[in-house]
């Protein structure tokens, strides 16, 4: 009978160390987290520099209709008449008809300013984040079209499915309190 | 500048690609004469307040709080199943599945391994706070806090009774599941979890049909089989698992002393109740020691043959790493046995890096893959060998309770007890007493 008891002592032992070293884990694991948090929390955006327009934001993101909208840089805009971001290669003609268009879902309205400037400008309601402006403008263009996550509709996933799917690898995690990397002036390549 | 002009710069353009990289616009801005102005483009919406993410934490802290109450104290499956609900609609449905502990394994495991990485103080929290409540109080987190455990228990309408050794099996599924996300993670290669979380698309109304099919046969098999996410896929489940035989407390199925009435027996649609044991008996002893010996030694054959399995799956691990499959695909183009090139190869030569740099890098992950891909075959054939063990011992056990482990406290064995209707009657009675 002694011994019995004195075989659950030992396993009581056992199981209070063990418990202790658990807590000790988790509590490790906390001192690590306060050592190396970050006190401004970071969202998902991407960086327009390294964006190279593939689509992918359009079809990779979790909702629906992607998070993914484009921006227009009206300082960096050549105001172009034959604007690669807005009309298909070999046009018909430098006119707003549906099948001159690239966008495909109409996002971008073309106004003339005036000879021989038109303005470009999204419709963001309809922008789907395809990037095909994007890329037409970044080929033959000043690249004044970028594409950013919107905050409003970006659930902000652990792991951003879009990120995992970037061929460029432009998706980075920016702090919330300046969640935009928007193309400047002073940048623009 | 005349349209003319305009058209040359185009076509010299299209002549010199390269011109991107000269630094400065293709196009000079236009000086306008009309007096144009740019567009007032309208202010571009703030990111979720930092707010929300401490109500998320106190939400968690309290729904934990209440659930250990709810279950240890007044032991009403009734009012755990309605936190449960509740949990479910914040976490699952307003909050849309993320964040959640499950996922938070990776961000702890990536800060341990990446010292650039900062890691955000809910991801640590949701990670921290479960482990400390299972520690004292059991699975509360599993039975009445977590999202994904509440869609399933919420749908199971006919249990069946899955068999003890098929139960081990498919639970490999989970160590497996664990060892992977936390092999990835710690070589920043993939947040599995999160890329295959079969639930987060039914909390958001959208999602890709892959993981929207996935989720819904979980659902479908979880008509019948209770919780299958939970007891053979889930990761942080087996993190609870172990926590969960050392906590301060946790459920019993009766309030009093078992009086073996063997009411409760078919109860638990998870299979956690176990009925008491006797020795073994006499001639059985013998077989019995033996069959420990040889899975004790079959334990380190077990490691090293996981280990070795790891190891010769390196490639195919190391695949999942971005920056390997860039590599590989670089150098198939530049070896010339591939001609055409993809976004991914496209977008690496217009980095300008010497593609020697990224050989590697790639080369080192590559390193760590083997080296970790050996020790995730270890792990699981070291829990293959332990269960074994584990199950060639017999515990002694005088009355029925719940396994330790596997139960996720749920709360629907109560009131199977007749002695937990006597303990309901007399707490009335004295509810009554006091008015």
């Amino acid at each position: 009978m002694a011994n019995d008891k004195e075989d659950i002592t030992r396993r009581k032992f056992l199981r209070e160390g063990l418990w202790g070293a658990c807590l000790t884990g988790v509590g490790t694991a906390a001192g690590l987290t306060v050592a190396r948090n970050n006190r401004d929390n970071t969202v998902w955006q991407i960086d327009p520099y390294k964006c190279i327009g593939c689509g992918n934001c359009a079809t990779y993101c979790v909702l629906e209709r992607s998070a993914v909208k484009c921006v227009q840089a009206y300082a960096i805009c050549g105001y172009c008449d034959l604007c690669t971001g807005y009309l298909v290669p070999e046009p018909k003609a430098l006119d707003t008809g549906a099948e001159n268009e690239l966008c495909p879902t109409g996002a971008i309205k073309r106004t003339y300013v005036e000879d021989p400037y038109y303005e470009y400008t999204i419709d963001e309601t309809l922008c789907n984040g395809c990037g095909k402006c994007v890329k037409g403008c970044l080929a033959f263009g000043n690249g004044s079209l970028f594409l950013q996550v919107r905050h409003d509709r970006c659930k902000n996933c652990n792991e951003c499915s879009i990120a995992a799917a970037c061929p460029s690898r432009a998706y980075t995690r920016v702090p919330a309190g300046q969640p935009y990397l928007l193309k400047r002036v002073d940048l623009a390549k | 500048m005349t349209r003319f002009a305009r058209i040359l710069t185009f076509t010299m353009a299209l002549l010199v690609p390269c011109l991107s990289a000269v630094g400065e616009l293709r196009f000079p801005p236009p000086e306008f004469e009309s007096g144009y102005q740019f567009p007032q483009a309208a202010p571009l919406p703030t990111a979720r307040s930092a707010l929300y993410e401490y109500l998320d934490s106190a939400v968690l802290v309290a729904a934990l709080l209440l659930a250990s109450y709810l279950i240890l104290r007044r032991r009403s499956r009734r009012a755990i199943f309605g936190l449960m609900i509740l949990t479910l609609l914040y976490f699952g449905f307003w909050r849309d599945g993320c964040i959640c502990p499950i996922g938070a394994i990776q961000n702890v495991t990536l800060t341990a391994f990446d010292s650039s990485y900062a890691i955000p103080i809910t991801a640590g929290l949701f990670f921290m706070v479960p482990l400390v409540f299972t520690l004292f109080w059991g699975r509360v987190f599993c039975g009445a806090v977590c999202p994904l455990g509440a869609i399933q228990d919420a749908v199971l309408i006919r249990p069946v009774k899955v068999p003890r050794w098929l139960e081990s099996g498919l639970r490999l599924m989970a160590y497996t599941y664990l060892g992977a996300a936390v092999l990835f993670a710690a070589t920043g290669s993939a947040f599995i979890i999160c890329r295959y979380d079969p639930f987060v698309a039914f909390f958001r109304l959208s999602g890709n049909w892959n993981i929207l099919i996935l989720g819904a046969s979980l659902l479908l098999i979880g008509l019948f089989v209770g919780r299958p996410y939970c007891r053979f896929l889930c990761p942080y489940g087996v993190m609870l698992r172990h926590l969960s035989r050392l906590s301060r407390r946790r459920v019993t199925i009766t309030p009093d002393e078992c009086i073996k009435c063997r009411l409760c027996e078919d109860a638990c649609p998870f299979g956690a109740i176990r009925e008491p044991t006797e020795d073994w008996p006499e001639g059985e002893y013998k077989i019995a020691k033996r069959r420990l010996a040889l899975f004790l030694v079959l334990l380190p054959v077990l490691v090293a043959a996981g280990g070795w399995a790891g190891y010769s799956l390196k490639e195919r691990l190391a695949r999942v790493h971005p920056r390997v499959r860039t590599a590989e695909r670089m150098y198939l183009e530049e070896s010339g046995q591939i001609t055409e090139t993809t976004n991914v190869s496209n977008a690496f030569r217009a980095t300008g890096q010497a593609s020697e740099v990224l050989y590697k890098d790639a080369a080192e992950i590559r390193h760590r893959l083997a080296v970790g891909g050996a020790l995730l075959g270890a792990f699981v054939g070291f829990v293959v060998g332990g269960k074994l063990v584990a199950l060639s011992v017999r515990r002694r056990r005088a009355e029925y309770e719940a396994d330790p482990a596997g139960c996720f406290a749920c709360g629907r064995c109560y009131t199977y007890c007749p002695k937990e209707h006597e303990r309901r009657k007399k707490s009335r009675e004295a509810a009554a007493g006091y008015r």
